[in-house]
Formats: structure tokens, C-alpha cells, sequence
């Protein structure tokens, strides 16, 4: 541990930049009636999600923990009746640290009522090539199909493909299989081949918005009618990956099954269960309109409008210095 | 611990930990068994989609061969940890194929490969307090301390006067090292050099 650890990492000219795209965000909800709105970061329900973890502490006798996105209690409010809602807000993730990472960051997340996924990619377009106006930078937006995207990469069909068609996709093309990656679950294979060979050709002057994702990766996304895709999409600058949106589900069944098998997933993994939001179920019982929602990792963003190419470049204190 | 390693190193008794480390302990210079062969790491990074799986892309010298390895693993991953001592030396001399070393709480002496000295041998001439990563009883790699001084034996005449300017040239130490000093540093000086980034620091006054 240096002496010199005191001192911030970013440069003053990123955080006024940073000041500046935090303004614009906001000038650009405003000019279309998209209120902001700010909901909590600690509570006694988390995320099931099987590949992020939530820290945990304690309130009293109760088991709290931190966010890892504020999309239940943001959806609560469209449910109470909200029109389209916006929140910039601090998201914790556990055992997340790296060049790329860090343990908190800030999302930018956004829900608009009647729109679908489509519908919001296009909006997302439309914001991410303003701020890059902004910042001096003229940058296009390619919409590709999570399909299209792997047919031209590795030829692969990821809608219609098995565990052992992707270990013979990496052996002919050399890619390093990794050391414990699942016998069984084709989306580890998917996650593995999209970020080592399928990614890595995206443009990098361009944000590829990558939609239709796999259903067994939908999260709480809706899925197609046919049962394959998700109604989801990524954002990425080059391999760099900027956001995540949904046509978000509105079945309360659908959806305490999606957490219970989460779950299911969880135990089997070896992690533990977690307590799903109740408040969240029960909203969606009463009814959540339809609508599509987003989240934009800001320091990514940040880091693509100034040209650095470390998360720690455009932070004040990153992890290694908090 | 000290006694308990120095027992170890005069083989009083043996034992054999085949302790492990989880991907979430990974971090430069952890040491671990790679096919056999006692491996730290240089680099490690996380790859992880915001909702898929995540890996860990690792960077590791073989600490036998010198060699840079990279491998992948599945997130929360368990890898054999080296059984690794680190003991305090003092650099003895250099016969030309090994360099010495005494360990000055036992007086017992070890012989350094150029492999496990390759981010030592341009900073020692002598007498300097390392530390000595041994595997198995046999040193792996000496690291050296973090600042060194060492003499100019070697560079172009110094400029009188010149201690604002900026340039540089390169000098050659009493070593062999070459290391880039500014421009008015001359022959004859001893300067202080931090070892890990091989930089000049400052000139050590007498």
C-alpha cells in the first residue's frame, strides 16, 4: 500500500465530463416527461439471479441487502401507477473487481410504459449517440441478432445448438476452453463464445445493440411467442458491454417460477437461496403495464465518451483505494 | 513460523499440505501448481457477462522455465496452491552459473538458478537482503529489496548546471544494469534505484 493511495485515480477533466453527461441524461428525460425517481438500495429481498452475487449485512434481526439493480421496486411504482420512470443510482455487486468491474457503480435505468424492447432500443440509440455528440464523438448504432451475430462470428446457430457443437466450435477455432465450464449448461458455453469470439469482432466505432437472446437466458425478459428468444438486448461499444433491456414480463406466475428456479439453480451450484422480493410478486399481481426497461452501466459509458480503457481511469476511488 | 520452516528446510519432519485456492483468492504473485510445475500469477482478470458466467482469465510464470502461461477458469474454480516458504537471504557472489545465498539465521547457503534470479541479477552486487521463495527445499525465485543503490560505472560526461531540464540518457550501473538517469548524473555516483519498475529514484548523497 503506497503512500500516495490517498489521492483520486480519474483526472478533474473526466469528472467534469462526467458532470456534464450526468446533466445531459437528465436534460434528455426531461424533454420527454420521463420522471426521476429514487427508491432504496437496502432490503430484506435480493436478487436470485444465479451469476450475481448481493452483499449481505443486518438491520436489527433482519438480513438485508444491497441492490444489484433497483428494477423491483422501479417496476412497484409503475404498478402504483408512475408513468415512465428514470433513476441513476449506486448498484453493489459482490465479487466483481477488475478492469471492467468494481464491487459498486453506478446504472442508469430507465422503464417506459408501452413500449417494447425494440421500441426502447432505438430510444437507447438515440440517447448514447447525443452524449457522444456531446463529448465530440460521432458514433453509429448496429442492431444485430444475438443469431446473426454467432452465425457470422463462429457459424454457429446459438438458438439451435448443444454443449458438445460449442466445444467443437472452440477446438476448431482455438479458443481455450476453460478449466471447469459446465458439462451441461449450454448458456456457460454461449456466455464463453460470445465474450471470446463473438464480441471481440464488434465494431469499435459503433454501439452494436445485440437483441433476441437465447430464452434460456431471459431473465426477466418476455419470451417470443415461437419460445425460443428472449425479448432482450445488450448494448456493447466494441466488446465492451454498456447495458441490458427487456420487454420486462408481467406474469406474477411466470415470474415466482422464474425465481424459484433460480433458486433451484443456486443450491445446486452451491450457493445459497435467496429471499425473493414478495412486494415485487405482489405488484405484479395487481398489474404492472407493459412496458420495456433498461440499465446503463455509467462508468462504462463514462469510459467509452473520454476514450479510457480502464474502469479505474474514470473513477475518483476505485475498489483498490475505497 | 520461523522455526517451523527451519525445521522444514533441515527435513526434521515432512508434511505435505495439498491446501487450494478458490479463483476469488486470485491475485499477482500467488503462487499455485500448474501441471506439476509451481506457477505465479502476473495477471488476472475477470471476464463476466453483467447477467452469464464468470471466468478468470489468468496470466502465470512457470517459476522452473521462466515461461508465460495463460489459462482460463470457470469462476469459483479451486486450484492446488504451491507449498511455497519465503525466507530472508543475503547475496553472497556469483560463480557464473549460480548465484549464493546464506539464510543469516541458519548460515545455510543456496544456489539460485539465472531463472529464478531474473528479477533479481541486475540489482545485487552484494551483501543486499533479498527474499528467497523456496519450493520443495530449492529456491524458486529471488526477489530483491525494493530499493537498491548502486555506483555508475558508465555514461555520458554529465551537464553542469542541468538539474532543471528534463531528458535523460542511459547509465550503466556497477552490475551490468543499464537504467536511464537525467542528464547532469555523472560517473562515479551512486544512485537509488527502485527495483520493481527498474527506475532511477534519486542520487544517494554521501
Amino acid at each position: 500500500m503506497s503512500v500516495h493511495h490517498w489521492q483520486a485515480i480519474a483526472d478533474i477533466d473526466v469528472m467534469q465530463h462526467r458532470a456534464r453527461m450526468l446533466q445531459s441524461i437528465r436534460a434528455f428525460f426531461a424533454a420527454s416527461d420521463v420522471l426521476e425517481v429514487d427508491t432504496p438500495s437496502l432490503s430484506a429481498a435480493a436478487v436470485t439471479d444465479l451469476h450475481i452475487e448481493s452483499f449481505a449485512t443486518r438491520m436489527r434481526q433482519q438480513t438485508c441487502y444491497l441492490q444489484t439493480s433497483p428494477e423491483y421496486p422501479m417496476k412497484r411504482l409503475l404498478a402504483s401507477g408512475f408513468p415512465s420512470i428514470y433513476q441513476i443510482c449506486k448498484v453493489y455487486r459482490r465479487e466483481e473487481a477488475g478492469v471492467f468491474h468494481n464491487p459498486e457503480f453506478n446504472l442508469l435505468e430507465w422503464y417506459r410504459l408501452a413500449f417494447d424492447y425494440r421500441q426502447l432500443m432505438t430510444e437507447v440509440g438515440v440517447l448514447l449517440q447525443q452524449l457522444s455528440a456531446d463529448a465530440g464523438q460521432k458514433i453509429d448504432c448496429i442492431e444485430l441478432s444475438y443469431q446473426q451475430a454467432f452465425m457470422q462470428a463462429v457459424q454457429l446457430d446459438p438458438l439451435n445448438t448443444t454443449v458438445e457443437d460449442c466445444r467443437q466450435c472452440c477446438l476448431q477455432r482455438q479458443i481455450e476452453i476453460p478449466q471447469g465450464i459446465s458439462e451441461h449448461d449450454l448458456d456457460e458455453w454461449l456466455d464463453w463464445i460470445l465474450t471470446q469470439a463473438v464480441a471481440v469482432n464488434f465494431s469499435t466505432q459503433a454501439y452494436t445493440l445485440l437483441y433476441d437472446y437465447p430464452a434460456s437466458q431471459c431473465a426477466l425478459a418476455k419470451i417470443s411467442d415461437d419460445g425460443l428468444r428472449a425479448e432482450r438486448f445488450e448494448v456493447f461499444y466494441g466488446e465492451l458491454e454498456l447495458a441490458n433491456g427487456f420487454t420486462e414480463l408481467t406474469d406474477a406466475t411466470e415470474q415466482r417460477q422464474r425465481f424459484a428456479a433460480d433458486n433451484q439453480k443456486r443450491k445446486k451450484a452451491g450457493l445459497l437461496p435467496m429471499p425473493v422480493d414478495e412486494h415485487f410478486l405482489a405488484a405484479l399481481e395487481a398489474g404492472l403495464p407493459e412496458c420495456a426497461g433498461v440499465a446503463i452501466g455509467l462508468e462504462r459509458l463514462l469510459m467509452v465518451l473520454t476514450a479510457k480503457t480502464r474502469l479505474s481511469e474514470v473513477m475518483a476511488f476505485p475498489f483498490s483505494r475505497a | 513460523m520461523r522455526a517451523f520452516s527451519v525445521l522444514l528446510r533441515l527435513g526434521l519432519f515432512k508434511v505435505r499440505f495439498m491446501a487450494s485456492y478458490s479463483t476469488n483468492e486470485f491475485k499477482n504473485g500467488l503462487k499455485l501448481i500448474l501441471n506439476g510445475d509451481p506457477c505465479s500469477i502476473t495477471e488476472n482478470i475477470l471476464v463476466k457477462p453483467g447477467k452469464g458466467q464468470a471466468f478468470n482469465r489468468v496470466k502465470m510464470k512457470n517459476l522452473k522455465t521462466g515461461r508465460t502461461i495463460e489459462k482460463t477458469y470457470k469462476s469459483g474454480e479451486s486450484v492446488e496452491a504451491a507449498d511455497v516458504i519465503d525466507i530472508d537471504v543475503e547475496f553472497l557472489y556469483s560463480d557464473g552459473e549460480l548465484w549464493h545465498f546464506m539464510d543469516p539465521a541458519t548460515f545455510e547457503q543456496y544456489g539460485a538458478t539465472e531463472t529464478a534470479m531474473a528479477d533479481c541479477a541486475n540489482w545485487v552486487k552484494g551483501q543486499e537482503p533479498c527474499t528467497m521463495t523456496l519450493w520443495n527445499g530449492e529456491p524458486l525465485l529471488v526477489t530483491p529489496p525494493n530499493f537498491v543503490e548502486l555506483t555508475i560505472t558508465e555514461t555520458d560526461p554529465g551537464l553542469k548546471g542541468d538539474t532543471a531540464q528534463g531528458g535523460n540518457k542511459p547509465a550503466t550501473l556497477e552490475t551490468g544494469a543499464v537504467v536511464k538517469v537525467p542528464l547532469f548524473i555523472e560517473i562515479g555516483e551512486v544512485l537509488k534505484i527502485d527495483t520493481r519498475t527498474g527506475e532511477y529514484v534519486s542520487r544517494v548523497k554521501d
